[in-house]
Protein backbone atom coordinates (compact mmCIF):
# COMPACT_ATOMS: atom_id res chain seq x y z
CA UNK A 1 0.00 0.00 0.00
CA UNK A 2 1.16 3.64 -0.68
CA UNK A 3 2.11 5.64 2.57
CA UNK A 4 -1.10 6.44 4.55
CA UNK A 5 -2.09 7.39 7.84
CA UNK A 6 -4.45 9.21 10.10
CA UNK A 7 -3.24 12.68 11.77
CA UNK A 8 -4.46 15.57 13.59
CA UNK A 9 -3.74 19.18 12.52
CA UNK A 10 -1.46 20.49 15.57
CA UNK A 11 -0.88 24.12 13.95
CA UNK A 12 1.37 25.73 11.39
CA UNK A 13 4.70 27.69 11.88
CA UNK A 14 7.79 28.35 10.05
CA UNK A 15 10.63 26.16 9.06
CA UNK A 16 14.48 27.42 7.70
CA UNK A 17 16.37 25.09 5.63
CA UNK A 18 19.90 24.59 5.65
CA UNK A 19 20.38 27.98 3.00
CA UNK A 20 17.80 29.85 4.85
CA UNK A 21 14.71 29.39 2.70
CA UNK A 22 12.03 30.27 5.27
CA UNK A 23 9.48 27.03 4.17
CA UNK A 24 5.32 27.77 5.94
CA UNK A 25 4.90 24.26 7.61
CA UNK A 26 1.72 22.77 9.04
CA UNK A 27 2.78 20.39 11.47
CA UNK A 28 0.49 17.09 11.58
CA UNK A 29 0.54 14.77 14.65
CA UNK A 30 -0.11 11.67 12.78
CA UNK A 31 -0.27 7.99 14.31
CA UNK A 32 0.75 5.85 16.02
CA UNK A 33 -2.15 4.43 13.85
CA UNK A 34 -3.05 0.50 13.87
CA UNK A 35 -4.90 -1.82 11.45
CA UNK A 36 -7.96 -2.86 12.90
CA UNK A 37 -9.54 -4.81 9.79
CA UNK A 38 -8.20 -6.91 7.25
CA UNK A 39 -10.64 -6.99 4.16
CA UNK A 40 -10.14 -9.74 1.78
CA UNK A 41 -11.57 -10.68 -1.21
CA UNK A 42 -13.16 -13.63 -0.39
CA UNK A 43 -15.19 -12.34 2.28
CA UNK A 44 -15.79 -8.94 1.72
CA UNK A 45 -15.44 -8.79 -2.26
CA UNK A 46 -12.67 -5.85 -2.01
CA UNK A 47 -9.12 -5.73 -0.44
CA UNK A 48 -8.88 -2.89 2.01
CA UNK A 49 -7.11 -2.31 5.67
CA UNK A 50 -9.19 -0.49 8.32
CA UNK A 51 -7.34 1.90 10.29
CA UNK A 52 -7.23 2.96 13.58
CA UNK A 53 -6.13 6.04 15.18
CA UNK A 54 -6.23 7.40 19.20
CA UNK A 55 -6.92 5.75 22.32
CA UNK A 56 -10.24 7.02 23.35
CA UNK A 57 -11.66 6.24 26.87
CA UNK A 58 -13.90 3.40 27.14
CA UNK A 59 -16.53 4.73 28.50
CA UNK A 60 -16.86 8.01 25.83
CA UNK A 61 -17.32 4.73 22.82
CA UNK A 62 -19.72 1.96 22.52
CA UNK A 63 -19.62 -1.48 22.94
CA UNK A 64 -19.57 -2.26 19.40
CA UNK A 65 -16.00 -0.44 18.91
CA UNK A 66 -14.46 -1.85 21.84
CA UNK A 67 -15.23 -5.20 21.41
CA UNK A 68 -14.08 -4.55 17.43
CA UNK A 69 -10.71 -3.29 18.41
CA UNK A 70 -10.31 -5.97 21.06
CA UNK A 71 -10.22 -8.26 18.24
CA UNK A 72 -7.25 -7.29 16.59
CA UNK A 73 -6.05 -6.48 19.86
CA UNK A 74 -5.87 -3.27 20.55
CA UNK A 75 -7.68 -0.91 22.88
CA UNK A 76 -10.87 1.17 21.84
CA UNK A 77 -9.87 3.85 19.12
CA UNK A 78 -11.41 6.73 18.53
CA UNK A 79 -11.30 6.94 14.22
CA UNK A 80 -11.55 4.69 12.49
CA UNK A 81 -10.19 4.72 8.31
CA UNK A 82 -10.40 2.27 5.45
CA UNK A 83 -7.74 2.37 3.09
CA UNK A 84 -8.11 0.30 -0.24
CA UNK A 85 -5.17 -2.06 -0.88
CA UNK A 86 -4.10 -4.48 -3.93
CA UNK A 87 -5.26 -7.46 -3.55
CA UNK A 88 -1.66 -9.21 -3.59
CA UNK A 89 -0.62 -7.08 -0.51
CA UNK A 90 -3.61 -8.70 1.88
CA UNK A 91 -0.78 -11.03 3.23
CA UNK A 92 1.65 -8.24 4.33
CA UNK A 93 -0.57 -6.64 6.47
CA UNK A 94 -1.75 -8.69 10.04
CA UNK A 95 -4.35 -7.23 12.72
CA UNK A 96 -2.62 -4.82 15.80
CA UNK A 97 0.06 -4.25 13.29
CA UNK A 98 1.62 -0.53 14.25
CA UNK A 99 1.52 2.15 11.58
CA UNK A 100 3.77 5.42 12.22
CA UNK A 101 5.22 8.43 10.42
CA UNK A 102 8.55 6.32 9.68
CA UNK A 103 6.96 5.18 6.30
CA UNK A 104 6.68 8.71 5.28
CA UNK A 105 10.78 9.23 5.58
CA UNK A 106 11.38 8.34 1.80
CA UNK A 107 7.87 9.93 0.33
CA UNK A 108 8.24 13.40 -1.13
CA UNK A 109 4.86 14.31 -1.63
CA UNK A 110 1.59 14.04 0.02
CA UNK A 111 -2.27 14.35 -0.11
CA UNK A 112 -3.81 15.67 2.76
CA UNK A 113 -7.77 14.80 3.54
CA UNK A 114 -9.55 16.79 6.03
CA UNK A 115 -13.00 18.84 6.67
CA UNK A 116 -12.77 22.36 6.00
CA UNK A 117 -14.29 24.97 8.56
CA UNK A 118 -17.14 25.64 8.18
CA UNK A 119 -18.53 29.35 7.12
CA UNK A 120 -22.29 28.51 7.53
CA UNK A 121 -25.20 30.37 5.28
CA UNK A 122 -23.06 32.35 3.05
CA UNK A 123 -23.92 34.78 0.44
CA UNK A 124 -22.18 34.22 -2.95
CA UNK A 125 -19.61 36.99 -2.35
CA UNK A 126 -17.87 35.11 -0.14
CA UNK A 127 -18.97 31.91 -1.30
CA UNK A 128 -18.54 32.36 -4.70
CA UNK A 129 -16.32 35.72 -5.46
CA UNK A 130 -19.41 37.64 -6.62
CA UNK A 131 -18.18 40.93 -6.95
CA UNK A 132 -21.76 42.20 -5.55
CA UNK A 133 -23.80 45.54 -6.96
CA UNK A 134 -22.31 49.12 -6.77
CA UNK A 135 -22.03 50.77 -3.13
CA UNK A 136 -23.54 53.73 -4.32
CA UNK A 137 -25.04 55.35 -7.89
CA UNK A 138 -28.67 54.61 -6.66
CA UNK A 139 -28.40 51.27 -5.30
CA UNK A 140 -30.23 50.35 -2.51
CA UNK A 141 -29.93 47.63 -0.18
CA UNK A 142 -28.65 45.44 -2.88
CA UNK A 143 -25.32 45.56 -2.42
CA UNK A 144 -23.96 42.48 -1.99
CA UNK A 145 -26.91 40.43 -3.95
CA UNK A 146 -26.28 37.99 -7.07
CA UNK A 147 -28.35 39.75 -9.73
CA UNK A 148 -29.94 38.02 -12.09
CA UNK A 149 -30.39 34.34 -12.12
CA UNK A 150 -31.48 34.04 -15.29
CA UNK A 151 -34.98 33.29 -16.22
CA UNK A 152 -37.09 31.34 -18.97
CA UNK A 153 -36.07 32.61 -22.38
CA UNK A 154 -32.28 33.42 -21.81
CA UNK A 155 -29.15 30.75 -21.92
CA UNK A 156 -28.41 32.08 -18.60
CA UNK A 157 -31.56 29.99 -18.07
CA UNK A 158 -34.03 27.89 -19.87
CA UNK A 159 -37.33 26.73 -20.26
CA UNK A 160 -38.62 25.92 -16.64
CA UNK A 161 -36.40 28.78 -14.67
CA UNK A 162 -32.57 29.11 -14.05
CA UNK A 163 -30.45 26.29 -15.01
CA UNK A 164 -29.31 23.42 -12.55
CA UNK A 165 -26.33 24.20 -10.42
CA UNK A 166 -26.40 27.67 -10.64
CA UNK A 167 -24.16 29.35 -7.91
CA UNK A 168 -26.29 30.91 -5.05
CA UNK A 169 -26.10 31.19 -1.50
CA UNK A 170 -25.98 28.33 0.55
CA UNK A 171 -23.68 26.00 3.29
CA UNK A 172 -20.00 26.68 2.64
CA UNK A 173 -17.29 24.47 4.01
CA UNK A 174 -17.53 21.78 6.63
CA UNK A 175 -16.95 19.41 3.60
CA UNK A 176 -14.24 16.79 2.77
CA UNK A 177 -11.78 18.93 1.27
CA UNK A 178 -8.04 17.48 -0.11
CA UNK A 179 -5.40 19.42 -0.90
CA UNK A 180 -2.68 17.72 -3.09
CA UNK A 181 0.90 17.04 -3.72
CA UNK A 182 1.51 18.97 -0.61
CA UNK A 183 6.18 18.28 0.27
CA UNK A 184 7.14 16.60 3.53
CA UNK A 185 9.28 19.17 4.44
CA UNK A 186 9.97 16.52 8.00
CA UNK A 187 9.43 13.66 9.35
CA UNK A 188 10.14 13.08 13.61
CA UNK A 189 9.76 9.58 14.54
CA UNK A 190 10.09 10.28 17.97
CA UNK A 191 7.39 12.37 18.53
CA UNK A 192 4.99 10.93 15.59
CA UNK A 193 5.20 14.63 13.60
CA UNK A 194 5.27 15.42 10.22
CA UNK A 195 5.90 18.42 8.81
CA UNK A 196 3.73 19.28 5.24
CA UNK A 197 4.35 22.16 3.47
CA UNK A 198 1.34 24.82 3.26
CA UNK A 199 -1.74 25.36 4.72
CA UNK A 200 -4.24 22.10 5.12
CA UNK A 201 -7.97 22.04 5.27
CA UNK A 202 -9.66 22.26 8.63
CA UNK A 203 -9.21 23.94 12.15
CA UNK A 204 -6.38 22.89 14.64
CA UNK A 205 -7.23 20.07 16.23
CA UNK A 206 -9.40 18.52 13.06
CA UNK A 207 -8.42 14.79 12.15
CA UNK A 208 -6.72 14.67 8.89
CA UNK A 209 -5.88 11.86 6.34
CA UNK A 210 -2.53 11.75 5.25
CA UNK A 211 -1.48 9.71 2.43
CA UNK A 212 1.06 9.34 0.12
CA UNK A 213 0.24 11.85 -2.97
CA UNK A 214 -1.33 9.65 -6.14
CA UNK A 215 -1.05 11.75 -8.93
CA UNK A 216 1.07 14.82 -8.53
CA UNK A 217 0.66 17.98 -10.74
CA UNK A 218 2.95 18.00 -13.66
CA UNK A 219 5.67 20.36 -12.23
CA UNK A 220 6.49 17.84 -8.98
CA UNK A 221 6.70 15.59 -11.36
CA UNK A 222 9.02 16.66 -13.21
CA UNK A 223 10.96 17.36 -10.37
CA UNK A 224 10.89 14.02 -8.46
CA UNK A 225 11.91 12.54 -12.50
CA UNK A 226 14.97 15.19 -11.77
CA UNK B 1 -0.81 20.84 24.30
CA UNK B 2 -0.67 21.59 20.69
CA UNK B 3 1.17 25.09 20.99
CA UNK B 4 3.73 22.86 23.75
CA UNK B 5 4.20 20.70 20.17
CA UNK B 6 4.42 23.64 18.02
CA UNK B 7 7.37 25.16 20.07
CA UNK B 8 8.64 21.99 20.50
CA UNK B 9 9.33 22.19 16.45
CA UNK B 10 10.84 25.43 16.70
CA UNK B 11 12.93 25.01 19.29
CA UNK B 12 15.42 23.10 17.45
CA UNK B 13 15.61 25.90 15.12
CA UNK B 14 15.60 28.43 17.31
CA UNK B 15 19.45 30.14 18.17
CA UNK B 16 20.43 30.96 21.52
CA UNK B 17 23.30 32.91 20.71
CA UNK B 18 21.23 36.05 20.16
CA UNK B 19 21.80 39.44 21.96
CA UNK B 20 19.25 41.60 23.42
CA UNK B 21 17.99 43.53 21.21
CA UNK B 22 16.29 46.43 22.03
CA UNK B 23 14.42 49.26 19.87
CA UNK B 24 16.10 52.18 19.40
CA UNK B 25 19.50 49.98 19.51
CA UNK B 26 22.43 50.49 16.47
CA UNK B 27 22.93 47.10 15.38
CA UNK B 28 25.93 45.01 13.11
CA UNK B 29 23.57 42.49 11.17
CA UNK B 30 25.84 40.27 9.12
CA UNK B 31 24.08 38.59 6.73
CA UNK B 32 24.86 35.75 4.85
CA UNK B 33 24.64 36.20 0.91
CA UNK B 34 24.92 33.29 -1.51
CA UNK B 35 25.45 34.14 -4.78
CA UNK B 36 25.85 31.20 -7.02
CA UNK B 37 28.07 28.50 -5.27
CA UNK B 38 29.67 31.76 -3.13
CA UNK B 39 29.06 32.13 -0.05
CA UNK B 40 29.97 36.19 1.39
CA UNK B 41 29.14 38.04 4.68
CA UNK B 42 27.61 41.36 4.42
CA UNK B 43 27.04 43.76 7.36
CA UNK B 44 24.19 46.03 7.42
CA UNK B 45 24.36 49.10 10.21
CA UNK B 46 21.41 50.26 11.40
CA UNK B 47 18.75 51.60 13.74
CA UNK B 48 16.59 48.89 14.77
CA UNK B 49 13.04 50.55 14.38
CA UNK B 50 10.46 48.15 15.36
CA UNK B 51 10.69 44.38 16.21
CA UNK B 52 7.52 42.44 15.47
CA UNK B 53 6.54 38.58 16.29
CA UNK B 54 8.17 36.12 18.46
CA UNK B 55 9.73 33.13 18.93
CA UNK B 56 10.97 31.80 15.43
CA UNK B 57 8.95 34.42 13.73
CA UNK B 58 10.74 37.38 15.54
CA UNK B 59 11.97 40.02 13.27
CA UNK B 60 13.65 43.15 13.35
CA UNK B 61 13.60 46.42 11.33
CA UNK B 62 16.40 48.06 11.04
CA UNK B 63 17.15 51.74 9.04
CA UNK B 64 19.91 53.12 7.31
CA UNK B 65 20.91 55.59 5.23
CA UNK B 66 22.38 54.91 2.08
CA UNK B 67 23.18 57.60 -0.23
CA UNK B 68 21.03 60.49 0.99
CA UNK B 69 17.98 57.81 0.87
CA UNK B 70 16.41 56.18 3.94
CA UNK B 71 16.72 51.67 3.75
CA UNK B 72 15.01 49.52 5.85
CA UNK B 73 15.45 45.92 6.33
CA UNK B 74 13.31 43.22 7.80
CA UNK B 75 15.63 40.59 9.28
CA UNK B 76 13.95 37.25 10.99
CA UNK B 77 16.73 37.12 13.64
CA UNK B 78 16.38 32.73 13.82
CA UNK B 79 17.12 32.75 10.20
CA UNK B 80 20.31 31.09 9.11
CA UNK B 81 20.67 33.98 6.31
CA UNK B 82 21.34 35.63 9.62
CA UNK B 83 25.16 34.65 10.45
CA UNK B 84 25.52 37.23 13.62
CA UNK B 85 23.71 40.74 15.26
CA UNK B 86 25.42 42.76 17.25
CA UNK B 87 24.76 45.81 19.58
CA UNK B 88 26.58 48.75 18.88
CA UNK B 89 24.97 51.35 20.86
CA UNK B 90 21.71 51.29 23.05
CA UNK B 91 19.68 54.21 22.60
CA UNK B 92 17.35 56.20 24.95
CA UNK B 93 13.55 56.02 23.34
CA UNK B 94 10.39 56.07 24.61
CA UNK B 95 8.75 54.46 21.71
CA UNK B 96 8.29 50.72 20.96
CA UNK B 97 7.83 51.88 17.77
CA UNK B 98 10.48 54.59 15.86
CA UNK B 99 8.62 55.32 12.91
CA UNK B 100 8.98 58.86 13.72
CA UNK B 101 12.70 59.00 12.52
CA UNK B 102 11.76 58.46 9.26
CA UNK B 103 10.23 61.98 8.97
CA UNK B 104 13.37 62.92 10.79
CA UNK B 105 16.44 64.58 8.54
CA UNK B 106 20.28 65.66 9.49
CA UNK B 107 20.92 65.33 12.89
CA UNK B 108 17.42 65.12 14.46
CA UNK B 109 18.06 61.51 13.43
CA UNK B 110 20.01 60.84 16.37
CA UNK B 111 19.39 59.30 19.12
CA UNK B 112 20.15 60.04 22.36
CA UNK B 113 22.68 57.00 24.55
CA UNK B 114 20.64 54.88 26.81
CA UNK B 115 21.90 56.01 30.40
CA UNK B 116 20.23 53.10 32.61
CA UNK B 117 20.25 49.61 32.47
CA UNK B 118 24.12 49.50 31.10
CA UNK B 119 26.31 46.84 31.56
CA UNK B 120 28.95 48.26 34.15
CA UNK B 121 31.92 46.97 31.81
CA UNK B 122 30.34 49.43 29.11
CA UNK B 123 32.27 52.73 29.83
CA UNK B 124 29.47 55.54 29.71
CA UNK B 125 29.64 58.39 27.00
Amino acid sequence: MAAAILGRKVGMTRYYTEEGVNVPVTIVEAGPCFVSQIKTPEADGYAAIQVAFEDVKPRRTTQPVIGHDAKAGISAKRFHKEFRIPADEVGSYELGQKISVEQFEAVKYVDVVGTSKGKGFAGTMKRHNYKGQLATHGVERKHRSPGSIGGHANNAGGPGGPKKGKKMSGQMGNVQVTVRSLDIVAVDKDKNLLLVKGPVPGANNGMLIIREAGRLYKSKANKLAG
Amino acid sequence: MSQQLIESVEAAQLKTDLPTVNVGDTVDVHCRIIEGDKERVQVFTGVVIATKGRGIAKTITVRRIVANEGVERVFPVHSPRVAQIEVKRQGHVRRAKLHYLRQRVGKARRLRDKRRGLQTETPSN
